[in-house]
């Protein structure tokens, strides 16, 4: 019993259970005290929000905070090593290898469940007519498929720049380690309260949570905007480190444009989430306070206006989707000149391009609003800086491509993602610019032809290049590499079948399939459209099953990984031993000497060790 | 030279045949607008130039990665080239002239769907969950069937009664957002060009039944929409359970309750006067006329035991007169 109490998440767990009852106790009595009687939904609001502060307290997030402010002494965080192999992972660990592994994991649970939600409601649309599911049902998985995988892209994007940024830049940490762990545990009780959602009665929304619709009906949505909250937390503050750590602890040498690529894009995007992410906090609050206390921000008849929601929810979640994208093409882009031996064609202009993109997408968050009844004289300029988008990514294709012309390609899994990543975005951007023109997308929004452009966009921009990422980075981690032939079996099952999925889908959008209906009229001849996304929807879980089968395997049984194995000259490969030793480079100092990318320029280098006596040098002048 | 040379000609192949492709497999519905036809237009450049495109970066990608490949037992570097300023700057221009006269396309396109008719033909549209329901003010008739003459622009002043709605017949393109809010009306025009049945949808997700918010529409020639209104104007002499009908049938209550005993939103309405009901308080009531009017002007007062408070809406006190609810409860009560 003690040692099941002395592991922090058990204990965490606990606590939210218990701080829950608190929450609920405690308002019930004030309420009782006041003369009112039960009263359901802001009980369990006041709950949840007791629950998630409990876990964090009962995790011991907040010890070292509370010490501090008593004047007491606490440990540097490199010497606060206090747990040791598999138990780390499940305790408020400060080293950021750690925390990206978390993340990880966490991303790709949710990842699982988010998946799972939507093969059950496409059972139900595999045929027309109500099959196994009633309306809120349908209409309460659609919105969480949403919102879970919005969060578990999150926290994927969260394990890739805290694993990789410090090592990238060769920091010994992150800049605050123990915002970091925060940032991260935090998003434990925010999926674990947004998932609730379901047993209070499910929300009929989708994850856009429209009022007036979100202001009446079943109250599992605030449950919805609670998890989301407290998420939202996680982003900015987790932006909030990443941003510090790439400009202020980068080795000697290591000038911006010198930077691995990826970090430019994890910059970009950090930017935007540091920004943007208040807004969707701030409009789901108000929401969450109209069904509370009767304010009526968004209802017609108390004077509110519900279009003003939609700018406020839009404002965040257009920029959120470069926020998805955005590490994903850092990705492609640092691993494409790994594998076909040739620089990164016009590194400045890709790295300008993600800081253009970040600000562009600041602009067009009315292109969701075209049929919304917006001002007359705002849809034209949101169609111009919308279209605008395009000449960024375009110059990032471009770029891709040059650096693919001429080069030695060749084909090991993480390679294999990299170029379905890259085909599959293209996808998602070809069939961006008709949603882009207001008098087309007059037909197009609210189809399932955005439902495929934007599956494209999150597969191509996220989900493949996450898989990339994994192969090529999983030897680090575990010090042995995932199967190749487990690999390939999950590439070439999932590349079709997704491709199939989303090309199904569109073709139905066009012809008049609407978004988010739980039946469909047999004479639209759908029928068997829809039969085969389910299939295909079925088929990439059966890959990502493999997948999963593949991590757990080959972190026990997997070849061993000695050395720099896909020969890069960046130096988490080129100087550190795998698994990554605990303080990173200790001893191991390194300056910036050349160019990231300059595959193919022989006898130059990256980066170069510091010896031992330099840094004495260094230290005493 | 050589390789780029080859790669262009496989290019503008790719891009034919694809384009040709995307044009021929039908992706629209029929054009039954005149707002359709400019709209395809408009999706007709699209396509061109996602044919291109696509063609493009696949032709280079996959090109590159055939020839230019680590062939077997090779270990070689490729090329060392880091870039092109020259080549930047040309696909960043190319691009942006294309997006600018795109957007100018597209605005163009926005406005010839938008040229007004100063003659066309007003109808309120109303939208509840979940029914859709259309007054001709010009001749005092409401219909919960779109009835519209072919070839004339019509113009709908739209509002909803509860949540946000969206009005779509995927053959017109055209779409709209139907809100709550008395000053927030909004405007659709629309010249239906093609005789036929068509299916109005509700396209913003309203909860609950979304899926079946749906509305019959009929765009009829000149002379048949006239008979119809002939025909509707008449309805003056109806009896009280055929007005009843008319009434529940255009104010969207069969949105929610079925008339055949099958299950939906709301309770059936067969059988339902003289029958014994239980209540979620536990309590038993026998269903007449006092009940009835109760439960449309308070419904939640009584709640029949299965189903939940706040879904019908409380809104028919302000709605209907004595004489229609009279009307309405003649018709429930003829349902046997
Ligand atoms: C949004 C769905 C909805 C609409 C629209 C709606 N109702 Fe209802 N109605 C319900 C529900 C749900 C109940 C059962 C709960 C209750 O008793 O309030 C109900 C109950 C009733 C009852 C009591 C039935 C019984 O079995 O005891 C009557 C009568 C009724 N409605 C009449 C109407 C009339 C007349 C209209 C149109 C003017 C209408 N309703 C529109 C959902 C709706
Ligand atoms: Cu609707």
């Amino acid at each position: 019993m003690k040692r099941v109490w002395s592991i922090g998440i058990i204990r965490g767990l606990i606590f939210q259970l218990f701080g829950t009852g608190i929450g609920v106790i405690f308002f019930t009595t004030i309420r009782t005290i006041l003369g009112l009687g039960w009263k359901t939904e802001p009980t369990i609001v006041v709950g949840g929000l007791f629950g998630a502060i409990f876990f964090l307290i009962g995790l011991g997030a907040f010890t070292d905070w509370w010490r501090a402010a008593l004047g007491q002494e606490v440990l540097e965080p490199h010497e606060a090593h206090k747990f040791n192999g598999i138990r780390r992972y499940f305790e408020f660990t400060l080293d950021h290898k750690v925390i990206g592994i978390q993340y990880g994991v966490l991303s790709m649970i949710l990842l699982s469940v988010g998946g799972s939600l939507a093969l059950i409601f496409r059972v139900e649309l595999a045929s027309s007519g109500l099959q196994i599911l009633n309306f809120v049902q349908f209409n309460t998985l659609v919105g969480l498929h949403g919102m879970v995988l919005i969060i578990s892209i999150l926290t994927g994007i969260s394990a890739v720049s805290n694993y990789l940024i410090p090592l990238l830049i060769g920091a010994d940490d992150m800049a605050f380690p123990r915002l970091n762990a925060f940032s991260f545990w935090i998003a434990i009780p925010a999926s674990l309260i947004l998932l609730s959602a379901m047993f209070f009665g499910g929300f009929e929304t989708g994850w856009t949570a429209y009022p007036p619709l979100s202001v009446r009906g079943p109250m599992g949505i605030q449950m919805f905007f609670l998890g989301v909250y407290f998420a939202g937390w996680s982003s900015i503050l987790g932006s909030l480190n990443l941003i510090t750590t790439i400009l202020k602890m980068r080795s000697p040498g290591m000038k911006m444009f010198r930077l691995p690529i990826l970090t430019w894009s994890v910059l970009a995007t950090s930017i935007m989430a540091l920004t943007a992410t208040q807004l969707i906090g701030l409009s789901f609050q108000l929401v969450m306070f109209e069904r509370l206390l009767g304010m009526g921000f968004f209802t017609p008849s108390e004077g509110g206006n519900p279009v003003l929601f939609q700018h406020l929810f839009w404002f965040y979640s257009h920029p959120a989707v470069y926020i998805f994208i955005l590490p994903g093409l850092g990705i492609i882009s640092e691993l494409l000149p790994v594998f076909v031996r040739k620089p990164l064609f016009g590194y400045k202009w890709v790295a300008m391009s993600s800081l253009a993109i970040a600000l562009t997408s600041f602009l067009v968050w009315g292109h969701h609003m075209f049929t919304a009844g917006i001002e007359e004289y705002l849809r034209v300029p949101f169609m111009y800086s919308t279209l605008l988008v395009a000449v960024p990514t375009g110059v990032k294709f471009f770029s891709w491509v040059a650096t693919l012309w001429q080069g030695k390609a060749r084909f090991p899994v993480p390679m294999l993602f990299t170029l379905g990543a890259i085909i599959v975005f293209l996808m998602g951007g070809l069939t961006g610019p008709p949603a882009g023109t207001v008098s087309t997308d007059l037909h197009l929004h609210d189809t399932y032809f955005i439902v495929g452009h934007f599956h494209d966009t999150m597969f191509g921009g996220f989900v493949f290049p996450i898989f990339a990422a994994i192969y090529y980075w999983y030897p680090k981690i575990t010090g042995r590499k995932l199967n190749e032939t487990l690999g390939k079996i999950h590439f070439y099952l999932m590349t079709p079948s997704f491709l199939l999925m989303t090309f199904g889908q569109m073709r139905i959008g066009l012809l008049g399939m609407r978004r988010r209906i739980a039946d469909y009229d047999p004479n639209l001849g759908f029928d068997s459209t829809h039969l085969l996304i389910t299939i295909g929807g079925f088929l990439i879980a059966i890959s990502v099953l493999v997948f999963f089968v593949n991590l757990i395997r080959s972190a026990k049984k997997g070849e061993i990984a000695e050395g720099n194995i896909w020969n890069s000259r960046s130096p988490e490969w080129s100087l550190l031993p795998s698994p990554a030793p605990i303080n990173n480079y200790e001893n191991r100092e390194f300056r910036v000497v050349g160019n990231p990318y300059d595959y193919g320029l022989t006898g130059s280098k990256y980066v170069e060790l510091i010896k031992s006596e330099e840094i004495k040098n260094e230290v005493e002048s | 030279m050589k390789h780029i040379a080859i790669v262009t000609v496989l290019v503008a192949l790719l891009t034919i045949v694809t384009n040709y492709f995307l044009l021929s497999v039908g992706l629209l519905p029929v054009e039954a607008s005149t707002q359709a036809t400019i709209i395809d237009k408009l999706f007709n450049t699209h396509f061109f130039i996602i044919s291109f495109l696509f063609s493009l970066i696949s032709v280079f990608m996959i090109y590159s990665l055939i020839v230019f490949r680590n062939k077997k037992g090779q270990d070689e570097d490729g090329k060392f080239v880091t870039g092109s300023t020259k080549l930047e700057i040309l696909w960043t221009i190319i691009p942006l002239a294309t997006v600018i006269s795109f957007s100018y396309l597209g605005a163009k396109s926005l406005a010839e769907t938008r040229i007004i008719n100063p003659q066309a033909m007003t109808i309120n549209v109303t939208a509840s969950q979940w029914a859709w329901s259309f007054e001709y003010p010009d001749f005092e008739i409401t219909s919960n069937t779109l009835y519209l003459p072919v070839d004339n622009q019509v113009n709908l002043q739209m509002t909803s009664l509860d949540v946000i709605h969206s009005f779509w017949v995927p053959e017109f393109r055209v779409k709209q957002d139907v809100l709550p809010g008395e000053n927030l009306v909004k405007e659709l025009r629309f010249t239906p060009s093609i005789i036929g049945d068509y299916t109005l949808m509700c396209a913003e997700l309203c909860g609950g039944a979304h899926a079946y918010m749906n509305s019959p529409v009929k765009v009829v020639s000149e002379a048949d929409f006239q008979s119809w209104v002939d025909l509707e104007s008449k309805a003056d002499d109806l009896n009280p359970v055929q007005k009843g009908e008319k009434l529940v049938k255009n104010n969207g209550c069969i949105g929610c309750h079925t008339l055949d005993g099958s299950a939906s939103v709301g309770p059936t309405w067969l059988g339902l006067s003289g029958s014994e009901k239980s209540l979620m308080d536990g309590e038993k009531i026998i269903v007449d006329d006092k009940y009835l009017m109760s439960s449309i002007l308070n419904p939640n007062q009584d709640i029949v035991q299965n189903f939940s408070p706040n879904i019908m809406p409380s809104i028919y006190a302000d709605l209907f007169s004595k004489e229609e609810l009279e009307d309405i409860i003649a018709f429930i009560n003829s349902l046997h």
